[in-house]
């Protein structure tokens, strides 16, 4: 895959053509891991836990949305300012998500004792 | 951008009256990377605005995972999947009519703008049963939420009539605000569901809606496309905006990636 990431006719004009060969490719492996993400989430042989299999649908998620991202919407061919920034938006929200995360389960115990207070 | 822009006095590499030129660009190349790193600009901000929501989900799965992991089976896991595949067939098609532009395949590049709001329409329409249904078996959000049924057992519950049921019992805690522990105290008559299920739904909804808004805008923005390309304004050398709308539904796309895990494959 990474072998067409240069020399491929960057003198079509403004922008690099996708050839038709990596668009169905992309649009293949992204149908097989919509498959494998639902048969890991419901088939009784791939429980293994409700952390690793979120982990698990999660790393596909995020492979499938790399493809999305690197071919589709031609990140990896683009200019890389283009790539930056978007990762810089990525930063902000694994930022923004991860410390609510940390400030919401300071009060857990607290809400938990009112709530075990009040059902008393 | 669609005027000509009258008199290029600033044309240089001889195409000074190239009718796509605005005249504060220098070149066909500076003007198409300005508006590309203006998408992504906006696509950027599009994904700091789904992030709140994103936010929301993991603040409320991380301290509260029995809500999710119960409420997660009223979904249906084949209309999830089923609309996963519409989105990345439309996302292919997207791609294509970029690559048809560039490459002067006007019919090919219709056809697949064609496509791609027919997927869209799809997406829509599977949504619409998955929310007709919700709404007929009360699977909403906040105090709405009033479930006929447990998870998986469709409907036959009903004969209990939980509806009354539990109205008599959020009658006696009218006094409580926020009493939505009723659902839980009701014991054997009606569907026992853990305390504040009714968030799973509030975020289901916010999430899924948000998202259909933008499957919604998308389709007006390639209906628009559609009809200057059917006026023949698109070709290799003035494709920008259609390269723009595709990476607009790609990010639609994108969203939808982690929503459906999220939402409809947690165990």
């Amino acid at each position: 895959m990474s072998t067409t990431t240069h020399g491929h006719a960057q003198d079509h004009g403004l922008s690099h053509v996708m050839s038709a060969k990596m668009l169905l490719g992309v649009w293949g492996a992204l149908i097989v891991l919509t498959v494998v993400t639902v048969i890991t989430a419901t088939q009784p042989m791939f429980n293994f836990g409700a952390y690793a299999n979120l982990v698990i649908a999660m790393v596909i998620a995020t492979v499938k949305a790399s493809l999305v991202c690197l071919f589709f919407m031609h990140l990896l061919y683009d200019r890389k300012f283009n790539l930056l920034i978007f990762m810089g938006s990525l930063l902000f929200v694994l930022l923004f998500v991860s410390f609510s995360m940390m400030d919401t389960a300071q009060y857990q115990p607290a809400i938990q004792s009112r709530v075990e207070a009040q059902a008393q | 951008m669609s005027t000509a822009a009258a008199h290029n006095h600033h044309g240089e590499e001889g195409h000074g009256h190239d009718p796509h030129l605005a005249h504060h660009f220098d070149s066909p190349q500076q003007q198409f990377d300005s508006g590309k790193l203006g998408i992504w600009l906006f696509l950027i901000q599009e994904v700091l605005f789904f992030s709140g929501l994103f936010c929301a989900y993991a603040v409320y799965r991380a301290n509260h995972p029995e809500i999710f992991e119960f409420a997660h089976r009223y979904l249906d896991v084949t209309l999830g999947a089923v609309n996963t595949a519409v989105l990345i067939c439309s996302s292919l098609t997207a791609a294509w009519s970029v690559r048809a532009a560039q490459l002067g395949q006007r019919k090919l590049m219709i056809g697949c703008i064609v496509v791609t709001i027919a997927c869209a329409f799809g997406f829509l329409g599977i949504k619409y049963v998955e929310y007709a249904h919700k709404f007929h078996d009360g699977l909403l959000w906040g105090e709405k939420f009033n479930p006929k049924y447990a998870p998986g057992g469709h409907g036959e519950e009903a004969g209990h009539s939980p509806t009354a049921d539990a109205e008599g019992h959020s009658g006696q805690h009218a006094t409580a605000p926020g009493a939505t522990i009723t659902q839980e105290a009701a014991g054997e008559a009606k569907v026992t569901t853990p305390r504040n299920t009714s968030i799973f739904f509030s975020i289901y909804f916010a999430m899924t809606g948000l998202h259909g808004l933008h499957v919604i805008a998308g389709i007006i923005v390639y209906v628009w496309l559609l009809w200057r390309a059917l006026k023949g304004e698109f070709g290799p050398k003035q494709y920008a905006a259609i390269d723009f709308a595709a990476l607009y539904w790609h990010l639609v796309d994108l969203v939808w990636i982690y929503l459906f895990p999220l939402l409809y494959l947690i165990r």
